[in-house]
């Protein structure tokens, strides 16, 4: 019988495989940050041991790093940043601090040097990882332990997951992203309906994606628990690594093209799990609730918690988002509107952003944080942030910024999103802080309004 | 990693689905570069509600933790782990778990505990009736038990084994270095560098 996607590259990846132990996976690439990995060093110092291979593994500041231009204000936050530093120079890794030009939010900064191929194994200490699966790569995030293992033997033990295939057939309507679609799939399968799986999502939606939007899915996988999720590499995988930095030139880019198109999975290959969604029937989507599960039509309405498959759970939610049941999704007021994160911080998310945004004026305040430092340089090359200040929105530098506000930028207890993030919990934003889940393009139609807004309806 | 054969203790019902490890611990936590003192930090927001859980005295000094399903989905933050561990618990009772949460725990001898959810629901309500019950959790002979209840769960053999044993992965692996070794060799050479 045929093999999968993610069976093929994780059984072009075991280095060591015996009788009721977990595989021993090989890691292709190590993706590191400040939060998750001072202990990992610390570890690797009381143990005497060294990074094995330092030539695979590259470091960023995101998390901490403030996005208005000048120093960490933050003791710890810069306490942190500075441990990183430290710790890259010790072990010989390769960094992008602050103000290089190579820095950005780890996911950003992976497939933009090229440096995230098909077929590959990438992890690092974020549960995002699940981004660079856009390119075929199983990918996936680790606990701080597991990227002290990695580091010290760029192996990792696991079991191989169950494989899920998610296929989507049909078109996008138009108006309908990469966003809305992976938010309407949670929102089916619910934030567990992905344990202990990989999810390959298929089909002609998929296919039709760009890398951006592809990377958008795979990004939001581990929020329906999957433990990754991967697109098969194609045309469109090809032409997007073709030229960058770490991508292979020459004769050995021709072999690596000839090797990425066998990652495909065959015809007569079976899935653990099958769910069919048409993307024709999808609309703009936002998520009303504390978990990204707990998502809607923007059309529709905050929903009756007994109507819901979790009721207890809804009702928390709607208390704490300050919500009653019945109220239409687009009358929701909102005080801020965060463009950004590894989820939406790409080129392509900032151009929709700017499309609405043109010619127009914010009612809300809104933050506009590019993914990366080369984002950035590309954004302003095509002069989008003269559309953004125009609009009065803020252009910032790069980080995770409001993702998860552990700079900064945060919401006040009470205030209200709509946020190009992956993730609606509780204080998420900031204490107190409520969060909806929408796409680029909605947080820009939202912010002219200063209520949840669907472009068409500006 | 501490070794985890039996545990018996009190347990902690909190009666939540979907426990996300921004609950388990806040991101202004996740500054720390050391690896202690997040006890202080776990479930930061809603300890400051008087009627949370936790802040129930009758149960002061609980180690079990038994939670509603999804526990410890979301970001992979081992924090998570440690600010249970450091707080006192030694085990946490659930129907699911995020795989990343209970990957980390077993990596740090806290030991997740999957038990189908009407078993935790009359685990929660024999500790809501009795806080006083006192609840063993046996690694050894996979099994949990309270007042004359036993239910049995599953682990996989080899962690089982690691947490018998307290073994630290690290050490495992590097026994296998020729394995690694070899494997290297034998690696595409298009594959990219970060240098
Ligand atoms: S942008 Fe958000 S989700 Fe992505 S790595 Fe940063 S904090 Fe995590």
């Amino acid at each position: 019988m045929g093999r999968t996607l993610a069976e093929k590259v994780w059984e072009q990846h075991v280095v060591r495989r015996a009788d009721g132990e977990p595989d021993l996976l090989y890691i292709d690439l190590h993706l590191i940050h400040e939060v998750t990995s001072p202990q990992a060093f610390d570890g690797l110092r009381i143990a005497g041991r060294k990074v094995r291979r330092p030539d695979l593994t590259i470091a960023t500041e995101d998390h901490n790093v403030p996005t208005v231009l000048g120093p960490i204000a933050d003791p710890v936050s810069k306490a942190q940043v500075e441990t990183l530093r430290k710790n890259a120079a010790e072990f010989g890794i390769r960094l992008h601090p602050m103000g290089d030009a190579g820095q950005g939010v780890v996911h950003i900064i992976g497939p933009q040097f090229g440096l995230t191929q098909p077929g590959m194994t990438v992890v690092c200490g974020d549960s995002h990882t699940s981004t660079h699966g856009a390119f075929g790569a199983l990918a996936f995030g680790i606990g701080t332990s597991e990227v002290e293992h990695v580091l010290a033997t760029q192996t990792l033990p696991a079991y191989r997951p169950k494989t899920m295939a998610i296929e989507v057939s049909g078109e996008l309507p138009f108006g309908v992203t990469s966003k809305d679609l992976i938010l309407a799939i949670i929102a089916k399968i619910g934030t567990g309906g992905g344990q202990g799986h990989i999810v390959e999502y298929r089909g002609e939606a998929i296919r039709g994606l760009s890398m951006e939007g592809r990377m958008t899915v795979c990004n939001m996988s581990i929020e329906a628990g999957a433990r990754a999720g991967m697109i098969a590499p194609d045309e469109t995988t090809f032409e997007y690594l073709r030229g960058r930095a770490h991508a292979p030139t020459g004769d050995a880019w021709d072999a690596a093209v000839a090797y990425w198109r066998s990652l495909r999975t065959d015809d007569d290959a079976a899935f653990d799990t099958v769910v069919e969604i048409d993307a024709s029937t999808l609309a703009p989507f936002v998520t009303w609730g504390t978990n990204p599960g707990q998502g809607a039509p923007l059309s529709g309405a905050v929903p009756v918690p007994e109507e819901t498959s979790d009721p207890a759970a809804a009702q928390r939610a709607l208390d704490y988002m300050g919500l009653s049941a019945g109220t239409p999704l687009s009358e929701i007021q909102v005080d801020t509107v965060f463009v950004g994160s590894c989820t939406n911080g790409r080129l392509e998310d900032l151009r929709a952003v700017a499309e609405v945004l043109r010619g127009r004026t914010v009612a809300a305040r809104t933050l506009i944080v590019p993914g990366s430092m080369q984002v950035k340089a590309d954004a302003e090359a095509e002069g989008l942030h003269e559309v953004f200040t125009a609009a009065g929105a803020e252009w910032r530098e790069a980080g995770c910024s409001m993702c998860l506000g552990m700079n900064p930028d945060i919401l006040a207890p009470g205030e209200r999103s709509a946020s190009t993030s992956n993730r609606n919990f509780e204080g998420r934003q900031g204490k107190g802080g409520r969060t909806h889940l929408v796409s680029p393009a909605v947080a820009a139609a939202s912010a002219v309004t200063g209520r949840l807004t669907a472009p068409a309806d500006l | 990693m501490e070794a985890f054969t039996t545990h018996t203790g009190r347990g902690v019902p909190l009666r939540r689905s979907n426990v996300d490890t921004d609950q388990i611990i806040p991101a202004v936590w996740l500054k720390q570069v050391s690896r202690t003192g997040f006890e202080k930090g776990l479930f930061a927001a809603w300890r400051e509600d008087p009627a949370f859980v936790l802040n129930d005295p009758v149960y002061e000094g609980a180690s079990v933790l038994v939670a509603g399903p999804d526990f410890g989905t979301g970001s992979s933050r081992e924090h998570a782990v440690w600010a249970l561990q450091q707080y006192g618990f030694r085990a946490v009772v659930a129907a699911r778990f995020g795989d990343i949460f209970r990957n980390n725990s077993t990596k740090m001898g806290l030991l997740p505990v999957v038990l189908p959810a009407e078993t935790v629901e009359a685990l929660q309500s024999a500790i809501e009736a009795d806080p006083a019950t006192e609840v063993t959790v046996d690694l050894s002979a996979r099994q949990v038990r309270w007042g004359a209840e036993a239910a049995g769960f599953e682990i996989d053999d080899y962690t089982r084994w690691r947490l018998l044993e307290g073994l630290d992965d690290i050490g495992l692996t590097l026994r296998h270095a020729d394995d690694v070794e070899t494997y290297e060799n034998g690696r595409q050479s298009w594959l990219p560098t970060t240098v």
